[in-house]
């Protein structure tokens, strides 16, 4: 019920920031218990947590940026949806969102809210469910700005600068999804202007994997 | 300036466009088509003469045919390699061409065996013929085998083999006329159109001789062979395909080496190498395609390049924070072009903050910086590939090297050690752009290329010929 109420105040907000603000809204409240990927095998499901500030792009202003500890556990918590965290002063929420594009707009994310898009980091998890272990993909995303990922706790992709969204910009090197839920963790970093990102994974042939599923409330229970 | 100082101002523009020719005992002349055995590549000269190599790099001398007469070419055709060379029956142009196959080009092997085949071909001394520089070739169409032949006195003839036994498929069918005022011609096959491959000019004067190699397309494989001005080879036309240039002179006798993969190489002689005294040697040069045209590429020149994706338009470079030209700056107003030159960015300057061991490889676009610029250095004594030698890759200015990992990705590593994950063969593609591999990867036999994934990475993966991942350019940096 709490998730229920949460979640009629958030898209109500969306809803009212949308026709006022950032039209049109590319992300939804997610309604089924999974999401398989897009056509194109991206990542359609994400628990996104409202922006905290920050400064810099070059590679060593991220890496300290996403290395800082703004709220426990930040490296392993799954969220659920409605969580908050405090960090410094502020208390911050975890959304789940689906969007409805290959790419996930943080712009609209964090307008809709009445939240800074300039000089923020994002953080984004989401959980790939896997029927069986592969081996040999890649993690493989674009983001604007700089952005580094983990799976499963594992660093494995760090790209920065001031950068639009390309697909497969960054791709990891070979990692093996386990079998059941694997973590997808990612810390966006944006300087001005839009942001978003995009997310999938590629199979040892180099094309889109689909063959899972994204289902963070069954996760996060 | 002092002379001295002339003299090595010379000697250092020589070395920066030194141009790799085989290595070893590379003295032949009219060299047959270049082909593999048993994982070795031999070729047969005019006399008989025969060069043999590991590795298409360095090469020795090998054993001699038992015919010792012109301008051999051979082919290989299910288990037999077919052998065909001209002798001089009276003075030319009265002459034949004769065949003889062995099982195995090896003299090591216990099959090896020469059995004559008799003659194919001849010219009677008066018809307009010249019956030797035989050229043979397997028309992938249709797999009919025909041979190409002629030297100046008269026109290149056509004749159709048999495959199954390598010996005149009609010895009653009168040759047909392809061409005109040339020599040493083939017969190669490529997207829908049959190229026939002659040598122009004068042979045999060292570096005074014309040789050069000229090319006609038909749509046939009988002709008509016209060139790029649309005149008939045997009215004397041809596209220049390669010529004299650099340090050799006179290049002829064109023979295909397709590498699979859509990787192709040609072997030719020059009639003279200005760093060899002049002499007559092999070379192994890339074959492009342009326009419906071979090219004649070139292979790796020494030096320091940026090495870009023709996939994404990003640059190789070492996964380190860059520092902008010049350093760290405003922005210029308008109109405000003052300063004067900002020198090239220098690895000493800024590497003060690289981390000290191995360093990931990424991709980003080029920025004039110093973890972007590449120095690609022939490694001696580590063998090569047809053409060339295994290159390493370092980071200008530095020692560190890229490598090959053994999960087949890439690493930086601090320094070179001369392993052969850090060895890299570099084979110029049809289009241009090169195919760079390392020479072995650890625990692996896989043979992987340099694969630019993303945008912003790169990685090691299984070659594929229709795909521009694998498609690299090296640029001045």
């Amino acid at each position: 019920m709490k998730n229920s109420v949460h979640k009629l105040a958030i898209w109500a907000l969306l809803a009212l920031a949308a026709t006022a603000q950032v039209p049109p809204i590319t992300l939804t409240s997610p309604v089924s218990p999974q999401k398989a990927p897009g056509a194109d095998g991206f990542i359609q499901r994400w628990l996104l947590l409202e922006p905290i500030g920050v400064n810099g792009l070059t590679d060593s202003a991220v890496q300290a940026a996403v290395k800082k500890e703004y709220f426990p556990n930040q490296f392993t918590v799954l969220p659920q949806d409605g969580d908050k965290v405090t960090t410094g002063d502020a208390q911050l929420t975890w959304h789940a969102v689906d969007t409805k594009n290959y790419n996930v707009d943080l712009y609209h994310f964090a307008h809709a809210l009445g939240k800074p898009t300039s000089d923020v980091l994002f953080w984004a998890v989401t959980i790939v469910n896997c029927p069986r272990e592969m081996r040999g993909v890649r993690l493989a995303i674009g983001s604007n700005a700089a952005s580094v990922w983990w799976v499963n706790g594992k660093e494995v992709i760090g790209i920065y600068g001031d950068r639009q969204t390309v697909i497969d910009d960054g791709v990891s090197k070979r990692l093996t999804l386990n079998k059941g839920p694997n973590i997808v963790r990612a810390a966006v970093i944006n300087g001005g202007g839009a942001t978003d990102f995009c997310a999938r994974f590629l199979d040892a042939e180099d094309k889109p994997l689909k063959e899972f599923t994204v289902s963070l409330l069954e996760a996060a229970k | 300036m002092h002379p001295m100082k002339y003299a090595l101002l010379a000697t250092i523009l020589a070395l920066a466009s030194l141009v790799l020719a085989l290595d070893g005992q590379i003295g032949v002349h009219d060299p047959s088509t270049v082909v593999r055995c048993d994982g070795k590549y031999y070729t047969y000269g005019t006399g008989g003469s025969s060069l043999v190599s590991d590795d298409g790099w360095t090469w020795k001398r090998g054993t001699a045919l038992p015919r010792r007469g012109l301008a051999p070419d051979v082919i290989h055709l299910g288990d037999r390699y077919y052998v065909y060379i001209a002798a001089n029956i009276g003075a030319q142009p009265k002459a034949a061409i004769n065949m003889i196959w062995n099982k195995t080009l090896d003299p090591e092997s216990p099959g090896y065996k020469w059995e004559e085949g008799g003659v194919v071909a001849s010219s009677d001394g008066v018809e307009d013929s010249n019956a030797i520089d035989p050229g043979v070739f397997l028309d992938p169409t249709d797999g009919r085998l025909w041979l190409v032949y002629g030297s100046y006195f008269g026109y290149i003839r056509l004749v159709q083999l048999d495959p199954k036994t390598g010996k005149r498929l009609n010895p009653n069918d009168q040759p047909r006329n392809l061409a005109i005022n040339c020599e040493a011609s083939d017969m190669i096959y490529h997207d829908g159109w049959y190229y026939l491959l002659a040598t122009h000019g004068s042979c045999c004067r060292g570096a005074d001789s014309g040789y050069n190699i000229r090319v006609g397309r038909a749509k046939k494989v009988i002709g008509p062979f016209l060139d790029n001005a649309g005149v008939d080879m045997i009215k004397g036309g041809g596209k220049l395909f390669v010529g004299s240039g650099g340090r050799v002179i006179g290049p002829g006798h064109f023979g295909l080496l397709d590498l699979g993969d859509g990787v192709q190489k040609f072997s030719m002689h020059f009639e003279a190498d200005l760093d060899r005294g002049g002499a007559s040697v092999l070379d192994i040069r890339p074959l492009l395609w342009k326009d419906g045209w071979p090219v004649a590429g070139e292979n790796l020149k020494e030096g320091a390049f940026e090495i870009e994706s023709v996939r994404t338009g990003t640059a190789l470079e070492l996964a380190v924070e860059g520092m902008p030209v010049g350093g760290r700056r405003a922005r210029r107003g308008p109109g405000a072009v003052s300063g004067g030159v900002i020198p090239p960015q220098e690895a000493a300057e800024v590497s003060k903050n690289w981390p000290a061991g191995n360093v990931d490889v990424r991709m980003a676009n080029y920025l004039c910086q110093a973890q972007q610029k590449w120095a690609i250095a022939a490694v001696p004594n580590a063998g090569g590939y047809p053409g060339s030698p295994y290159f390493k890759i370092t980071i200008a200015g530095t020692d560190r090297a890229l490598a090959a990992t053994e999960d087949a990705e890439l690493v930086v590593l601090s320094a070179f050690t001369g392993g052969p994950e850090q060895l890299w063969r570099m084979d110029q593609l049809a289009d241009g752009a090169w195919r760079i591999c390392p020479k072995s990867i650890p625990n692996s036999k896989e043979a992987l290329a340099l694969s630019a994934l993303g945008s912003s990475f790169a990685t090691l993966e299984k070659f594929d010929p229709k795909s521009e991942k694998q498609h690299w350019l090296f640029k001045a940096p």
